[in-house]
């Protein structure tokens, strides 16, 4: 195809990518140097029969005005990616200073917001990425095991935790596992402990919200091995049977080789939905207790008083650095692919 | 896949039909129950006392004399506004998959058809767009919206979603482009069509599996986005996931979370329908990027 035909085909779509998720990324990255005015405080003297009292009030016309100048903020350099809300530099010098113990260090650091998130985010990515892949594969196999007729409706009831969003399918979780619901009541019973809940415990908490992940992701998995595993060649197979391979031995020796490069599609793939996770969090209202880096984005975001564009971009370009770091191998390999291609 | 010579013992055969009973429970039962508790009262649903009412209905027929109750649905879709959600929900739904698609589709067979170097790098492109965390991009935008004053608004949220999507959308239909012979379209471009019309009357007709497989991606993407629809409409426009979400309630306001259920059943249903009816396109496009690439 022509480079100019090209062009116009590509032009609508190529735009829509640049304006909207281009540009927005450069916006998250000049924005990540600003942050919000301070309030202009003004003294004010108050006097009273008693005598005179000088209070500082905000004064409200001034800070406004300076908004309206300047509505991106004040420019902070790297200061937000260096405050407490973010890689807290002073505070981990502080702490490596004052603390005794390694482990009395590392303690106070997970205290801090980003990494306290920055932790839960990559323990449930380590969780939740093998399982799934475990589950979906046993899945697939134990679904290409029954008859043909009935994997239709068996496939639509596997795949729906899939279909609806997060936000949906940890409610619906939820309503079940809380004190008040199905399971958790009779947790409770079995437990006889009337005060257990989910809200109670934060190991239980991050737990729920990793069994959640396997299970809305799992599905996605499983459709594409299920699909893989109908590519299976079948002479390698019986000639396996002949010589008197065992079941798991063909699994291992033939089945996982040929469908290898799909495995790490999805290990990916999920990867990288898992460093985004954060509508869970809002599903089992676990705020308390779990927060990824999403979750703290979406807090700025919403800030009931003045929304806290300089901290959100600041997390924001933090989050794009670590998928970086999780796309690099893949990227790599591509890229050495390409060359020895050419 | 048939075994052949691959004879299966009874006793494996019992243990894999435990297994897909067991994985069945748990994929589907939560649904069924949200379905099934979603026609009793509060106090059952969510009983304080017995969990057990929520199936014998102990308060609903106190509280209203049935086995079950409607009042749930009947109060989120007219007090609760949930009718109004739906609508925002079709609108949205509806232009976000036509206009995904008509630019995924020219965008994908450019692509397809190149045997340029930067169509490879632009694939990659995509890829690490895709790789992109929503809320990250949310608040890219919101800045900029604001002083714009194009916060708030559909036609926004819509070119946001079109936007966000098309990373996906174009490797999709890219896989799928792929698989339709060179031949078929130069035959046409040797008696005299433009590239345009050998698209449009020699490709389009015989892509229609794929462009169904994109249109059913686009779908969900736009019906069930809560980060995007959340942040960037406001209260009057919102669609129906960041509108259960406003169900819940949160420190300031008692929610009502029978609203909640009912919504969630009612945004679930036709999703499910759905997904039921196309069952074979939502699978061929989930394995088309993984199976074939």
């Amino acid at each position: 195809m022509p480079n100019k035909t090209f062009f116009w085909f590509f032009l609508p779509t190529g735009l829509a990518m640049i304006l909207f998720i281009g540009l927005p990324i450069i916006s998250t990255g000049i924005q990540s140097f600003y942050a919000q005015h301070d309030q202009v405080v003004k003294e004010v003297k108050k006097c009273d029969p008693f005598g005179c009292t000088v209070s500082i009030v905000v004064d409200n016309e001034e800070t406004s005005k300076i908004r309206e100048a300047k509505p991106l903020g004040k420019f902070n350099g790297f200061g937000t990616y260096t405050d407490r809300n973010h890689l807290a530099v002073d505070e981990i010098k502080k702490f490596w200073n004052e603390t005794e113990s390694f482990g009395a260090f590392i303690d106070q650091v997970t205290n801090l917001p980003f990494y306290k998130a920055l932790i839960f985010t990559l323990t449930y990515c380590l969780f939740v990425t093998p399982n799934v892949l475990l589950l979906g594969f046993i899945i697939a196999l134990s679904l290409n095991a029954v008859a043909r007729k009935i994997r239709g409706p068996l496939i639509f009831g596997t795949i729906l935790p899939m279909i609806v969003t997060p936000l949906v399918g940890s409610l619906v979780l939820f309503w079940m596992i809380d004190s008040q619901g199905i399971i958790g009541a009779n947790i409770q019973n079995l437990m006889n402990d009337p005060y257990l809940s989910l809200k109670s415990s934060k190991t239980l908490t991050w737990i729920t919200i990793i069994i959640y992940g396997i299970w809305h992701h799992s599905p996605f998995a499983f459709v594409v091995f299920y699909a893989a595993l109908q590519t299976v060649p079948q002479e390698p197979i019986e000639a396996a049977i002949i010589d008197g391979a065992s079941r798991f031995q063909r699994i291992k020796h033939i089945v996982l080789p040929h469908i290898y490069p799909v495995v790490t599609f999805v290990a990916l793939i999920s990867l990288m939905d898992n460093f985004r996770v954060f509508e869970p969090i809002i599903g089992f209202s676990a705020e308390g207790s779990a927060q990824s880096l999403s979750w703290l984005i979406y807090d700025n975001l919403v800030n009931e008083e003045v929304i806290l564009f300089g901290s959100a971009a600041a997390t924001s370009m933090m989050t794009i650095i670590g998928i970086a770091i999780l796309l690099a191998p893949v990227l790599i390999r591509t890229w050495k692919e390409f060359k020895t291609a050419r | 896949m048939d075994y052949g010579l691959d004879t299966k013992s009874t006793r494996l055969k019992t243990f894999n039909t435990i297994f897909i009973i067991t994985w069945l429970l748990i994929a589907c039962f939560p649904f069924i129950w949200t379905f099934w508790g979603s026609f009793k009262v509060r106090a059952d649903f969510f009983s304080r006392s017995d969990w057990w009412y929520a199936i014998s209905a102990f308060n609903t027929l106190i509280e209203t004399g049935g086995q079950f109750t409607t009042n749930a649905y009947t109060q989120a879709w007219t007090e609760g506004e949930f009718w109004k959600a739906s609508k925002n929900t079709i609108i949205v739904t509806v232009f976000v998959v036509s206009i995904s698609l008509f630019l995924g589709t020219l965008g994908a067979y450019a692509l397809s058809r190149s045997t340029e170097k930067y169509a490879f790098w632009i694939l990659m492109a995509a890829l690490i767009f895709r790789a992109m965390p929503h809320i990250t991009l949310v608040s890219g935008y919101l800045f900029p919206f604001f002083e714009l004053q194009i916060w708030g608004i559909l036609p926004t949220t819509i070119v946001v979603l079109v936007a966000i999507n098309q990373p996906f959308t174009l490797w999709l239909l890219y896989s799928f482009f792929k698989t339709v012979p060179k031949e078929l379209d130069e035959s046409a471009l040797i008696d005299g069509c433009s590239y345009f019309q050998a698209f449009r009357h020699i490709i389009m007709p015989v892509m229609w599996p794929g462009v169904i497989t994109a249109g059913l991606f686009s779908l969900m993407l736009a019906y069930n986005d809560f980060t995007v629809t959340a942040l960037l409409l406001n209260q009057e426009n919102h669609t129906m996931v960041p509108k259960i979400q406003s169900y819940l309630g949160t420190n300031q306001h008692e929610g009502n979370l029978m609203w909640a259920v009912s919504a969630v059943v009612s945004a679930t249903a036709p999703l499910f329908m759905l997904v039921m009816f196309f069952q074979r396109q939502v699978i061929s496009g989930l394995t088309a990027g993984a199976v074939k690439g």
